[in-house]
């Protein structure tokens, strides 16, 4: 046991106390390392009942019947609903966030396995889903399409029936760039690079499945929900117009939230269950799904099938790149993007370097498996953008013979080139890539790590480095070009300093891990001189916050982050104008150090923002036409995007005979300007990296040839241990963001972008002697003794 | 939260108890020892027996390991943990050391047993590997007293065990033959995963020459397997790379893996051959290290 006397060296460098941004201990973690966090599941309400889920066995079949009798006779059993009981409520059916429609509970057809097909809600959880064995539901089965490039032959059959008129499985194509500016540059180009590189499906696979109690009072006609939602705002908008219920008489709270990646950003049909289930029996219902639920019915990311090309000069000059996409977005479209955007961010895939020209053509397709394609972690599809880029650049360095780092290094767009506009329209807010890359190469030692691997080479020996650069795109966004379903992605903020000088923060978004209670109590204190430790951050409860879109793209810091720290500066504005009156000096003779106004040139003479603050709830005087009280409120409308960049290198041992790979070292240098809490931000991009190692050498969700799900559990989906990873070695440059009012950019998926290229880069850069140029994730012992012997399988 | 199906549940004070019980409510009964099979098999609601017969009080009785002249005997309820910190036992068959390390991880290790790793059959299992390695022999008890079978004996295809519905295992005896050593070879995707392939390997040296050697496989077949020919080819030679390569392939053509998610069934194969090597090089090198 570690006692207080025994914390390592080191720990004292996290507790700095700062007034504003700097190294401090996260404010919310005494509850959550003493058990004392509240997430939905510990939610308990006098008479609750208990939801669960009866869900598809098979992946894609027509329903022929429902016996619901035997469950309803289970002595504990309040309610039996199905998808026609739900028809009747107008709620069999529910908009999904990017323009489709998804059913609550399946009424025609079950499209994919693990499909609401019923729910029951009993006395117990025990009682619920022993009744659900008592359903019999027949089922008539028919073909699924599991193989995604069967999806749009003439053969395969419709899965979307429901839709009108639908008479294949396409849902979109989508293009970006230029064709044939793109195509004039590879015609003429000296070298062209093609690979096939897949990104397959993985799951966000949160410490914390989906689940919410739902609370309907039928007296007020009122709705309160508590839910694992990262967009508790947006999640309460939906239900009014899915439901018909008034937004005023809905209440949403996201209590403490186990962990969501992106994963709790859509409204799931459990959720929907819960409530109908509390206005059908007047009782609190609760429904927390089970793991294999979540792995086999929650929104899934990836799942691209990806033809990548580039040209270049013979000398290492890239010119131009251009992709071709298969996208399997599952039985309904559910993908979790700006309306805009059907293929998220994906356009940023020419990554950090200056072309000639681009072009991306993608079509995105059903199949019959789980719906989603949510932003895991990935900014919106920029995982799968940087990968790809990441992992051409590197076939194009094999293909040159050149070090990929020089390649890269050529070819970075430079300083005084941004603001940069990419050749798909994306404008680059700021950037300084070489010397990011520059200190990457210094921690890992980068020539010496080289003469390792010749040596080690001649010797047999299977050692690999692997390098990438990534530049992300976060803090969606501009409401002028992003919105889901049709609500802008500003945020709110509200700052009220009480009497004594102690200040609470009302956020629109909303904390699933991240550290915000610690984080935007920095920003605040950095902007009005008030400890952290003395402002509150009020966050995920609907009834408590101003409106935002919630925390996920990496979006919290970049747009909420902005609102916490303009209206800190409102208030400290009208703090001046109280602080000129109580010194009876003019606002411009005032002068602002941290935490209190000097009257310039008498040190002597000044106020605290505390002194301040009483003043202003005080019974004195206040200035000609300045209102008692010290609080404001703002709604932040982001003028770009942010876009944080990194250099990470991973270095691996492969085992030759057994082809197993150890991930030795990896070196993550990463940019995202102003940093506010580097102890947060080195927290984040670590677990990021460890989701980077789960997605490069064992995370997949993989389905047999009729489409059951292989990945339904723990067991079978194998996320990484703390022996799979190494001691993580980080590094930053600091490139502001030039429009953030404090120059920061988001980080939080930084590294679960960044990661997955670098260790890929790594495990082939390894397996050079073989003569192999690419192999796809995930590369475990048997995919990577496939490439070895020259026969590397794609996935799927 | 996944949940069970409704189960009676009862703790047995004593063998004779547990017995007693098993005879009583007969096959809808089970007995749990660790658990950390048998539980999520309930929870996934893939096993729903109607009774539970804990015997996690019987481990005074049967948590034991008992190194004598000729013969190991190990109580059934001994726990993976204690295998593993066992001193004793890592002297004479270090291979119970290598595969403890890779078993699961601590919280498994800190409650699942001996008796239950084998009485679950899974062919993944690595202990059985081991037992079978060792050529071990399991003592069953019933009503009418104990009877003793060979590994090869007490596996009857996956998941199923000689061990009769009123019956229960309560030790592995093991044969203690002087100059030889053990050895164990996992590979797994990762730590904590089920074996790929793994493969024991026990030899026991005459003056320079193998007086004797065993292999034992796991995840190749539908339980885990011996290679008589293995031992066959082995014996009465001098110990080389040669040899164990020999032995590799022999393993190799052996065994019937199966493609699935920790692999194809090729490079499956190709472990058995590997790994077969490594364990007998690693065993002869135990030997010579220790003389």
């Amino acid at each position: 046991m570690t006692t207080t006397d025994e914390r390592p060296a080191g720990f004292e460098n996290n507790d700095h106390k700062p007034i504003g941004h700097g190294r401090m201990l996260r404010k919310e973690d005494p509850r959550f390392i003493r058990g004392k966090g509240n997430y939905v599941d510990d939610v308990q309400l006098p008479g609750m009942l208990h939801c669960a889920i009866l869900r598809s066995p098979v992946a894609h079949a027509r329903i022929v019947s429902i016996d619901t009798s035997a469950a309803e006779a289970h002595p504990k059993v309040k309610a039996v609903v199905t998808g026609a009981a739900l028809t009747g409520l107008g709620l069999a059916w529910m908009p999904t966030l990017s323009g489709d429609v998804q059913s609550v509970l399946a009424t025609d057809k079950v499209r994919f396995q693990g499909q609401e097909v019923a729910f029951v809600v009993a006395e117990d959880r025990y009682a619920a889903r022993d009744a659900l064995e008592l359903i019999d539901v027949e089922y008539d089965l028919l073909d699924p399409v599991i193989d995604v490039r069967m999806a749009l032959d003439p053969s395969a059959p419709v899965i979307r029936d429901d839709l009108d008129g639908k008479q294949n499985n396409h849902i979109f194509d989508w293009e970006t760039g230029d064709e044939a500016a793109t195509e004039a540059v590879f015609a003429s180009a000296d070298v062209v690079v093609s690979e096939d590189i897949v990104y397959p499906r993985v799951h966000p696979a949160p410490m914390e499945t989906c689940g919410c109690v739902a609370d309907y009072d039928r007296i007020d006609s009122r709705l309160t929900l508590w839910s694992t939602s990262q967009a508790p705002h947006a999640h309460r908008t939906l239900y009014a117009i899915v439901a018909g219920l008034p937004e005023h008489k809905i209440r949403v709270i996201s209590p403490d939230i186990g962990g969501g990646f992106g994963g709790k950003v859509p409204i799931y049909p459990g959720y929907v269950c819960a409530i109908v289930g509390s206005i059908v029996t007047g009782k609190p219902v609760k429904w927390m799904e089970d793991r294999s639920e979540n792995l086999t019915s929650t929104g899934f990311a990836r799942d691209y099938i990806m033809r990548g090309e580039i040209a270049a000069t013979r000398d290492g000059k890239i010119l131009a790149v251009r992709t071709n996409v298969l996208a399997d977005h599952g039985a309904f479209n559910g993908v979790a993007a700006p309306v805009k955007y059907p293929a998220g961010f994906f356009g940023v895939f020419t990554g950090s370097y200056d072309l000639q020209a681009a072009y991306c053509k993608m079509t995105a397709v059903y199949t019959n498996k789980a719906p989603g394609g949510v932003a895991y972690a990935c900014s919106f599809r920029i995982t799968e953008a940087v990968y790809l880029i990441e992992r051409i650049v590197d076939c194009l360095a094999y293909e040159l013979e050149m070090d990929p780092v020089e390649l890269r290094m050529r070819n970075f767009i430079q300083p005084d080139q941004f603001p940069y506009r990419t050749k798909t329209g994306w404008v680059y807010d700021s950037g300084d890539y070489e010397p990011t890359m520059r200190k990457a190469l210094e921690l890992a030692g980068y020539d010496e790590l080289r003469r390792e691997q010749a040596e080690r080479r001649a010797r047999g020996e299977l050692m690999g480095i692997g390098v990438s650069f990534f530049t992300e795109a976060v803090g969606a966004g501009p409401r002028k070009d992003m919105d889901i379903l049709g609500l802008g992605m500003a945020d709110g903020c509200e700052l009220r300093v009480h009497p004594t000088g102690k200040a609470v923060v009302r956020l629109s978004v909303q904390s699933q891990g991240q550290g915000h209670e610690t984080t935007f109590a920095q920003i605040v204190a950095e902007e009005i001189g008030i400890p952290p430790a003395d402002i509150d951050v009020v966050h995920g409860d609907t009834d408590q916050t101003p409106f935002g879109l919630g925390t996920y793209g990496s979006r919290s810091t970049p747009v909420s982050g902005a609102a916490a720290a303009l209206v800190a500066r409102k208030v400290r504005d009208k703090a001046r104008i109280i602080a000129s009156g109580m010194l009876e000096v003019s606002v411009a003779d005032l002068e602002w150090v941290k935490g209190a106004f000097h009257v310039k040139g008498d040190p002597g003479k000044s106020v605290t923002i505390q002194d301040i603050a009483m003043r202003a709830h005080g019974a004195g005087d206040l200035p000609e036409g300045i209102e008692g009280g010290l609080e404001a409120q703002i709604c932040y409308n982001p003028e770009n995007l942010t876009y944080p960049h990194g250099a990470y290198i991973c270095v691996v041992d492969i085992d030759p005979g057994t082809a197993q790979v150890k991930v030795r070292r990896f070196v993550a240098v990463d940019d995202c300007g102003t940093r506010i809490n580097p102890m947060i931000i080195e927290g984040q991009v670590h677990r990021g990296l460890t989701d980077g190692v789960g997605m490069a050498l064992m995370e997949m969700i993989a389905f047999d040839e009729d489409g059951n799900c292989l990945g339904g559990s723990l067991m079978d989906y194998l996320i990484p241990t703390a022996l799979e990873v190494p001691d993580w070695e980080t590094g930053f440059t600091v490139t502001p963001s030039p429009h953030h009012p404090i120059g920061a950019k988001g980080v939080g998926e930084s590294a679960t972008v960044g990661s997955p290229p670098a260790i890929v880069n790594a495990v082939v850069d390894a397996l050079k002697p073989f003569g192999v140029r690419h192999a796809d994730m995930p590369l475990t012992p048997s995919r990577v003794w496939d490439a070895m012997r020259g026969v590397p399988r794609p996935p799927i | 939260m996944q949940v069970p199906a409704p189960v009676e549940y009862e703790r047995a004070t004593s063998v004779d108890h547990a017995i007693g019980l098993l005879e009583r409510l007969g096959g809808s009964a089970r007995i749990v020892a660790g658990g950390h099979s048998l539980l999520p098999m309930m929870k996934l609601r893939l096993a729903s027996p109607e009774y539970l017969i804990d015997i996690n009080d019987l481990h005074g009785e049967l948590g034991y390991i008992r190194v004598e002249q000729t013969e190991v005997r190990i109580g059934a309820m001994t726990r993976h943990r204690e295998l593993l910190e066992s001193g004793e036992l890592a002297e004479v068959f270090p291979v119970f050391r290598d595969a403890e390390r890779v078993i699961a991880d601590p919280v498994v290790r800190n409650r699942g047993t001996l008796g239950g790793s084998l009485c679950q059959a899974d062919p993944s299992e690595d202990l059985s590997a081991v037992c079978t390695t060792l050529g071990a022999s399991c003592v069953i008890r019933g009503g009418a007293g104990e009877r003793v079978v060979t590994m090869e004996e007490f596996y009857r295809g996956p998941y199923e065990t000689a061990v009769e519905d009123a019956e229960m295992l309560v030790e592995i005896r093991i044969p203690v033959r002087p100059g030889g050593s053990s050895a164990y070879e996992k590979v797994e995707r990762r730590a904590g995963d089920w074996a790929i392939v793994s493969a024991g390997a026990a030899v026991w040296l005459d003056g320079g020459v193998i007086a004797d050697a065993r292999v034992g496989l796991a995840a190749v077949g539908p339980n885990t397997t011996g290679l008589p020919a293995v031992s066959d080819a082995l014996r009465g030679r001098e110990p080389s790379e040669e040899l164990y390569e020999h032995a590799g392939t022999l393993a190799a053509e052996a065994c019937s893996p199966v493609t699935d998610m920790r692999g194809s069934a090729d490079y499956k194969r190709h472990l058995a051959r590997e790994l077969t090597r490594r364990a007998l090089r690693r065993s002869v090198a135990r030997i010579n290290e220790r003389d």
